[in-house]
């Protein structure tokens, strides 16, 4: 990799953080290029692209816009293999001419690049183009949400969420204003990449007639695809001459076509994480019955509510079934428990009564997802049922997702659910969320 | 495949900006979506020729190519049941602003639903499925998907509605006819898609829909702008 633009001067530049935290914290061999020549932390600045002796893959650049087209140029004629253009001054201050030339060269020999006016790539131990000094940065860490933004410090953000909802992520990109590299073709891009299972977009707004050969590749796409816009509110009162057109506005046409083609649309950031999250451990789509396991009666009940809102159903049991379950349960809670759904197994249930419960729900038909609400202040639960449930469900390749109230000081348990791939949420409305993105909130 | 005869209406409908009634009708019913008998009357003689063929209750609505919203300048006249209120009415249209004639139709009933088409910047040719009638933007009760739409997307349609019980037969009413809905829709998508590149959005509102069909009570096309 070469980090074009280097400061010779000043250490806080952007090529100086890409620079130097490429160089300390990640296994890519990294390469500084200013005009100037000289010596950074120790290595070599090269004068031009094409006096490194090396191959170069990857080449950032992160100088004034007017000489983004002349280094674009020695970078294709160098063999580059692409680049990442940090550099503003484009088509975002009105500079369209400037953009527009680095496309026309870009595209005259087939040259890819991502930007400009972006924070570029971040891959997890592997690579990180962002200009953000890796001290400053919440890094999640790897796994398998690929994650596409328009703006960066939107793509920041949601890493620092990941990172805290123990979300991996596979690759994130930030692509600014997608002079060339746009949307669709990362969306194609990681339907065929290994690591990737989940796609997430932040979208600001397509181009004429962009959005429909979007929404046509997402719905060919075997990965769940994930969408959040921004910009919902019209702009401006334009007259319009027809009911329809006041009708499908376009924040309208936009949430309904998504819809229609599949795209699990996320209307703010808790939906975003909680979807991103659900989604990284199970992309099979089910039909959305649930069961709620609870030791709170109050808990199963709010939980019914949300579920209800979300379209989706919590099927009462049959009272075989119920006897089922109650075979399953200690003796001092068969007549306590309520086992109709919510499934409360009150605040003397022990890990053998949730582990009971699971056992027997997994092979049940009518539930194709289960909604374990953990309170772990009752006294019977140990911080092991975590990694117990997690199994139960896993080998019965049945949609578990779990509440656990407090992160700190239930870290454990925790943990036994998300390293064995089960999504933890930290309030009931994230859970149902969770829940209705494995439904992939199908229009109706 | 666009028609040569609705071709030439849209380039005919051009300087105007957007297709009169009685030529948005010819369009539908040579899309194969049913429209209420009707004619254009010049004359109040005309007039009175349809309804000796076709027999009253008529509906009469005024055309002007200026005059896009009918129902705000008192355009709109239904259940009309004898001559002389025929003739009252067609007097009372021929003072307004660009007076064309007056289209006299038969009287059509059912669940009043709207159909409509917009081509969307991002995302081209769109249909719309909705509640009808004047309160249609008060009540904002549709559902959009992309054209060209597939069965299973008009089934949704109807499904996504809040009006959803009302199509199903809603105490004790028998239910719309979901095959005529169905025809109905899917020749409307094949139409946008012939016609997306002439128009800006299409208003059939209120579409009757009943046991037996559906047919299209007002259709409005806007033209695309310059």
């Amino acid at each position: 990799m070469a980090v074009i633009g280097v400061s010779l001067q000043n250490d806080q530049h952007p090529a100086n953080v890409i620079f130097r935290k490429n160089l300390l914290r990640y296994p890519v061999k990294v390469f500084p290029v200013n005009p100037q020549g000289g010596v950074l932390q120790g290595e070599t600045v090269f004068k031009q692209i094409s006096a490194i002796p090396e191959k170069i893959d990857l080449a950032v650049i992160a100088a004034r816009a007017d000489q983004v087209p002349g280094i674009l140029s020695q970078c294709i004629e160098a063999g580059v293999g692409g680049a990442v253009i940090i550099s503003g001054g484009f088509s975002e201050v009105g500079r369209h001419d400037l953009q527009e030339q680095l496309v026309f060269l870009a595209k005259k020999d087939d040259f890819p690049f991502i930007g400009p006016n972006c924070l570029g790539i971040y891959a997890p131990a592997i690579v990180d183009t962002f200009f953000l000094p890796i001290e400053r940065m919440i890094r999640p860490d790897q796994g398998n949400v690929a994650v596409v933004s328009q703006s960066g410090g939107i793509l920041v953000d949601v890493m620092l969420k990941f990172k805290e909802e123990g979300i991996g992520l596979s690759l994130g990109v930030s692509i600014g204003n997608k002079a060339l590299i746009r949307e669709i073709d990362l969306l194609r891009h990681l339907e065929n990449d290994p690591a990737t299972k989940v796609i997430a977009f932040y979208v600001e707004g397509f181009a004429e007639g962009e959005g429909r050969d979007f929404v046509l590749a997402a719905k060919a796409c075997t990965k769940p695809v994930i969408m959040i816009k921004s910009g919902k509110s019209p702009g401006g009162s334009r007259a319009v001459s027809s009911h329809t057109a006041s009708l499908a506005g376009d924040y309208e046409v936009f949430s309904q076509v998504m819809a229609q083609m599949g795209v699990v649309e996320a209307k703010n950031e808790l939906e975003l994480i909680s979807f991103c999250e659900a989604l990284s451990c199970y992309q099979t789509p089910i039909d959305g019955n649930i069961a709620i396991v609870t030791c709170s009666g109050g808990h199963g009940a709010i939980t019914v509510d949300v579920c209800a809102a979300q379209g989706l159903q919590v099927p009462s049991l049959a009272s075989r079934e119920q006897e089922l379950l109650r075979d399953g349960i200690s003796d001092s809670i068969k007549n306590i428990a309520s086992l109709g759904n919510p499934i409360d197994l009150t605040g003397s249930g022990v890990d053998e009564d949730f582990i009971a419960v699971a056992s027997r729900l997994v092979a049940m038909p009518e539930i194709d997802c289960v909604l374990m609400l953990l309170l772990p202040y009752t006294p019977g639960i140990t911080s092991d049922l975590g990694a117990r449930l997690s199994s139960i469900f896993q080998k019965a390749g049945k949609a578990l997702i779990a509440y656990v109230p407090h992160v700190e000081k239930y870290e454990m348990m925790i943990e036994g659910f998300e390293l064995n791939g089960v999504p933890v949420a930290h309030s009931i409305e994230a859970a149902v969320l969770m829940a209705a993105a494995l439904k992939r909130c199908k229009p109706c | 495949m666009l028609k040569n005869e609705i071709r030439e209406i849209l380039n005919a409908s051009k300087s105007k900006g957007w297709v009169m009634e009685p030529d948005a009708k010819n369009i539908l019913r040579l899309s194969g979506i049913d429209v209420p008998c009707f004619t254009l009357a010049a004359s109040f003689a005309e007039a009175s020729r349809f309804v000796r063929e076709h027999g009253f209750p008529v509906a009469a609505k005024v055309v002007s190519p200026n005059i896009m919203h009918k129902s705000d300048v008192g355009g709109v006249a239904v259940g009309i049941d004898q001559d002389d209120l025929l003739l009252a009415t067609f007097e009372r249209f021929s003072r307004m602003d660009g007076f064309a004639g007056m289209l006299v139709e038969e009287m059509v009933s059912g669940l009043e639903m709207m159909a409509g088409a917009k081509v969307d910047r991002q995302f081209g040719p769109v249909v719309l499925f909705g509640m009808g009638g004047t309160g249609v933007e008060l009540y904002k009760d549709t559902a959009i998907r992309m054209a060209p739409l597939a069965e299973k997307d008009v089934i949704s349609m109807s499904n996504c509605l809040k009006a959803h019980p009302l199509l199903e037969g809603y105490r004790g009413a028998k239910p719309v006819n979901r095959v005529e809905l169905t025809r109905t829709f899917l020749a409307f998508s094949d139409l946008v898609m012939d016609i997306h590149e002439f128009i800006e959005s299409i208003d059939l509102n209120p579409l009757f829909c009943s046991p037996e069909r559906c047919i299209v009570g007002d259709a409005r096309i806007v033209l695309k702008g310059k």
